[in-house]
């Protein structure tokens, strides 16, 4: 056995505030897009059992090394919305305050330059929740492409401690360490509050399991990341809660079929190939990618993201090529992994729309050897609707 | 878990125990515990060369694929059949009933170049203190 691990990039690793309390847990740490996280916590179970807490109850992951960027009235109100609007696809214009939305921020050509979460914060106040991995790209990105717009751009990802508090039972979790009453937060909706003595705090009810769930901003400093950590551990005790890292977020999210940067999007990739086409508002007026997105719709797909689940016994991993029953390359996978809801081995793949039926049989070449698999309905894995507050999970 | 004294074992974390010029081959406890949660063993089948520091299998965890290295080189007897319905043995039983194949050595100086219990035990304390610094 042998770790590949690139010995060039193991120097300054970037840290969460909440790196010294996963190292005295006993985390397997791995450089994730430059940052030193938490993979998963083998002394409580490890991956599989943290998939399967935030399944069937609760679990907590540190997202602190998720990035926020702050868009705010300039001089004249209205600039934020209009910068909002012009560097990301979906409609901020249909978001009440209080209300998020999950949408993109695209090149001139129609590919990503990250997937986002966009806060209506105020009227004319915006709060992007932005990959790790693209922090600096994105910061860039957005201070370019509105520097023609009346708006106030701040970087804020190192003033908050992110936590995601994950599973049926992560709002019985957090009901007891604030008083704002969550249940009438619906999916992708907001607010501020008292959480853990602490006041004004967000609390979304968002994430990145296809779980229900809450995501909440404390303070960056240590001392009271670790505090609100161990409050949540605690809470969470009477629910089986433990401490969950990226190898079961990434389980989840693919069970759910939500994207991943640098997988199943990327500067290569469009947003009609990713299938992201009800988060892409091309009514709303123009935006960054717009008349590209207009010119693919009109030349028709070349390819695009289907469900697989393997057939023959093997286990498709990122990057593997798809070939047909001749051995043709067909396309490749971005994501494949265990399921450890389904117990089989699912996978994402980009094909030509002409193989994209379900039921349709391909090949993925597994260390040279053709491996059967079909076609299957996304998403792997959907939650049962339980509460009223989750029936309208948002689709602005 | 303790680290049988009778073993040899490798820098890529492979044990191999000799008996009368056939070695049992398979992965050492520190080594499924950096896997995770074993979920795929792909093995050669009997008949096969392997040759030592070249990889001769895989064992995938829910999160990665691992190459497994061969201690020596020799010809394959037998491939342990129970890992394709039960590959977790190797999380709970590394050292004995989750070996991974038997082989009819070809060279047994091979195995002078190999560590003893106490060698390796050190070697991954030292690899223990990296991870932790």
């Amino acid at each position: 056995m042998e770790s590949t691990v690139d010995p060039s990039i193991i120097t300054e690793l970037r840290k969460t505030p909440l790196n010294a309390m996963h190292r005295r847990l006993g985390a397997k740490m791995v450089n994730f897009g430059g940052w030193d996280m938490p993979v998963e916590y083998p002394s409580t179970g490890g991956l599989v059992a943290e998939h399967k807490a935030v399944r069937a109850g609760v679990g907590v992951f540190d997202v602190s090394h998720m990035g926020d960027i702050r868009i705010s009235t300039g001089r004249t109100h209205g600039g934020a919305l209009a910068a909002v609007q012009h560097i990301t696809m979906n409609d901020a214009a249909k978001l009440a305050i209080g209300q998020a939305q999950y949408s993109a921020m695209l090149y001139p050509s129609g590919t990503f330059v990250d997937d986002v979460i966009v806060h209506r914060l105020g009227d004319d106040d915006f709060l992007l929740v932005i990959n790790a991995g693209t922090r600096e790209k994105d910061i860039n990105w957005v201070r370019e492409n509105t520097a023609s717009h009346d708006c106030k751009i701040e970087e804020l990802s190192d003033a908050y401690t992110q936590l995601a508090i994950q599973g049926p039972h992560a709002i019985d979790l957090l009901q007891k360490l604030t008083d704002v009453d969550l249940r009438p937060i619906k999916n992708y909706w907001f607010t501020h509050g008292a959480v853990c003595g602490l006041q004004n705090i967000l609390v979304a009810r968002t994430g990145y399991t296809g779980e229900d769930g809450f995501e909440i901003y404390v303070p960056s400093d240590v001392a009271t990341s670790e505090e609100v950590w161990a409050k949540v551990m605690e809470a969470g005790r009477e629910f089986g809660i433990i401490p969950c890292g990226l190898g079961s977020r990434n389980t989840l999210r693919l069970e759910a079929k939500m994207a991943l940067y640098g997988h199943e999007i990327s500067e290569n990739i469009n947003v009609w190939e990713a299938g992201l086409d009800r988060y892409c508002k091309m009514e709303k007026g123009d935006f960054i990618g717009r008349s590209e997105l207009q010119r693919a719709k009109d030349a028709g797909l070349k390819r695009t993201l289907v469900g697989l689940e393997m057939i023959e016994r093997g286990i498709a991993r990122d990057e593997y090529r798809c070939v047909n029953d001749q051995g043709e390359p067909v396309g490749f996978i971005t994501s494949g992994s265990p399921s450890p809801t389904l117990c089989k081995n699912i996978a994402l793949a980009y094909l030509p729309p002409s193989m994209s039926s379900i039921g349709t049989t391909v090949y993925v070449e597994i260390r040279n050897q053709k491996t059967k698999a079909q076609v299957v309905p996304t998403p792997f894995y959907k939650r049962a609707k339980k509460s009223t507050s989750q029936q309208f999970a948002s689709t602005v | 878990m303790t680290y049988p004294p009778s073993y040899r074992y490798t820098k890529q974390h492979e044990w191999i125990d000799v008996k009368d010029g056939v070695g049992t081959i398979g992965i050492t406890d520190y080594a499924q515990h950096e896997l995770g949660d074993v979920v795929f063993v792909e093995l050669p089948k009997p008949g096969a060369k392997i040759q030592a520091g070249k990889s001769f299998g895989n064992v995938e965890s829910v999160k990665a694929v691992s190459e497994i290295y061969a201690p020596v080189s020799g010809e394959v007897l037998e491939a342990n059949a129970a890992l394709e319905a039960t590959p977790e043995k190797l999380n709970s039983d590394p050292h004995n009933s989750a070996w991974l194949i038997r082989v009819k050595l070809a060279d047994q100086t091979e195995l002078t170049k190999l560590m003893d219990a106490k060698a390796y035990e050190a070697f991954i304390s030292d690899k223990n203190k990296e991870a932790s610094a």
